[in-house]
């Protein structure tokens, strides 16, 4: 992996920053983040993890990695953060430039009979598609 | 006492036994719960953009027109009190953010953040008083070990929520507590369930869910409460998929347990099948 000039000054690590108003130097890499996270198991790039990738300009590993669709949004790792940095807005940061910018879909409507006819409640519907579709 | 009330799309569906119970006990307790006439979805998640207005006008909308009626602003779903709370702290303290809603939904009148919004728990505890409560309740529900489970949607990010502490929540027990039964300390309670990942990683969810409803029961709960229809649905649902292959702990909704302790309805147990 190599660390390069234009990766640590890339347009996308900016607007990385802007779209989750959130400043990854904060970071010192304490891992606190990573201990709260409750699904860390089947990430492949573990939350501290995806901070220092920022850091270092990694972003395109970032795009391609399962982390960003596993993490639930469930606050914990934000809350328990000493630097005060959001990575659940950072995450969403990185959803949304796969979603919005290269037209990616995590989920298709055709999910829904099979779901729904499970008894699945509509607001686990309307968050999976907010998160997942543009 | 008279509340402006947001039932939220999930309420009026699949979770319609959490707004139904919770509707007759508040009936029941002399509160006046007044359904908004034009309420929309709240969105189910908060936006966690920045600048990112349109998801969250839908939560404007309500929150101005709980400001004019002057009355508080009340939310069963812990998923709408998340999202309504948030909106509405971001219309108090974002002057941009705030400035474009106020732009877009040209209301009568300017809506700068001044409803408050609270759950019906909070509800319980501030407005009628646990102590109140207890005294209202007929049927006790004394010798039961009961669970509560916070989930992640009313407590975080906590400087926000500001709904009980984040980490060592109280209010859910000392419901319980109020409701005559005995509340089970274990510590998964104010873990993730897993939320909308069952739609897609129902594996993922099962395995959560299952190191909660273990830990719930290793420390003697009979039962476990939520306030919230996707917990619910995940711990209820995907107990079934773990390793056991079986529910092996009841899940209610905590309005269920207030219901019956107030003796609005036959025991729980009989009605629940499992």
């Amino acid at each position: 992996m190599k660390i390069t000039r234009d990766n640590l000054c890339s347009s996308i690590v900016k607007e990385i920053a802007e779209i989750s108003g959130e400043n990854v130097a904060g970071c010192y890499q304490c891992g606190k983040c990573t201990a709260a996270c409750p699904v860390n198991t089947v990430m492949d790039i573990l939350p501290h993890q995806v901070l220092r990738f920022l850091q270092l300009g990694l972003v395109e590993a970032l795009l391609n990695c399962n982390t960003i669709w596993i993490c639930a949004s469930c606050f914990t790792c934000a809350g328990r953060c000493p630097r005060g940095v959001d990575l659940p807005g950072i995450m969403e940061a990185l959803r949304l430039i796969l979603l919005r910018k290269r037209g990616f879909s995590r989920i298709k409507a055709g999910v829904i009979p099979r779901v729904a006819d499970k008894g699945m409640p509509e607001q686990a519907l309307v968050s999976a598609f907010r998160k997942y579709t543009r | 006492m008279r509340f402006s009330y947001y039932p939220g799309c999930t309420l009026k569906t699949t979770a319609a036994l959490l707004e139904n119970s919770a509707l007759k006990a508040a009936r029941a307790l002399g509160i006046e719960l007044i359904e908004q006439e034009k309420w929309q979805c709240c969105g189910a998640v908060f936006p966690l953009a920045a600048l990112e207005i349109a998801p969250f006008l839908s939560s404007v909308r309500s929150l101005a027109a709980a400001k004019d009626t002057g009355e508080k602003l009340v939310t069963i779903c812990a998923a709408c009190y998340h999202v309504l709370k948030r909106a509405n702290h971001v219309m108090k303290t974002d002057r941009d953010v705030c400035t474009k809603a106020n732009n877009y939904l040209q209301l009568p009148e300017q809506y700068r953040g001044g409803t408050e919004v609270i759950h019906y728990l909070e509800l319980l505890r501030d407005e009628v008083g646990f102590p109140t409560l207890a005294r209202k309740v007929k049927k006790p529900l004394t010798g039961r070990k009961i669970a509560a489970f916070y989930g992640c949607l009313l407590l975080r990010p906590p400087a926000v929520m500001q709904f009980d502490n984040a980490e060592n929540p109280s209010i859910m027990e000392d419901f319980l507590h109020a409701l005559g039964a005995a509340a089970v300390d274990y510590p998964y309670r104010t873990e993730c369930c897993g939320v909308y990942l069952s739609v897609q990683n129902e594996e993922i969810v099962a395995e959560m869910v299952a190191k909660i409803i273990n830990s719930a029961l290793s420390h003697g709960a009979e039962a476990i409460v939520d306030a919230c229809p996707l917990c619910h649905y995940n711990l209820l649902e995907l107990q079934k998929k773990t390793p056991q292959g079986k529910s092996t702990l009841p899940v209610y909704y905590f309005t269920e347990l207030l219901e019956e302790a107030l003796d609005l309805k036959d025991k729980v147990e009989e009605k629940m099948a499992f």
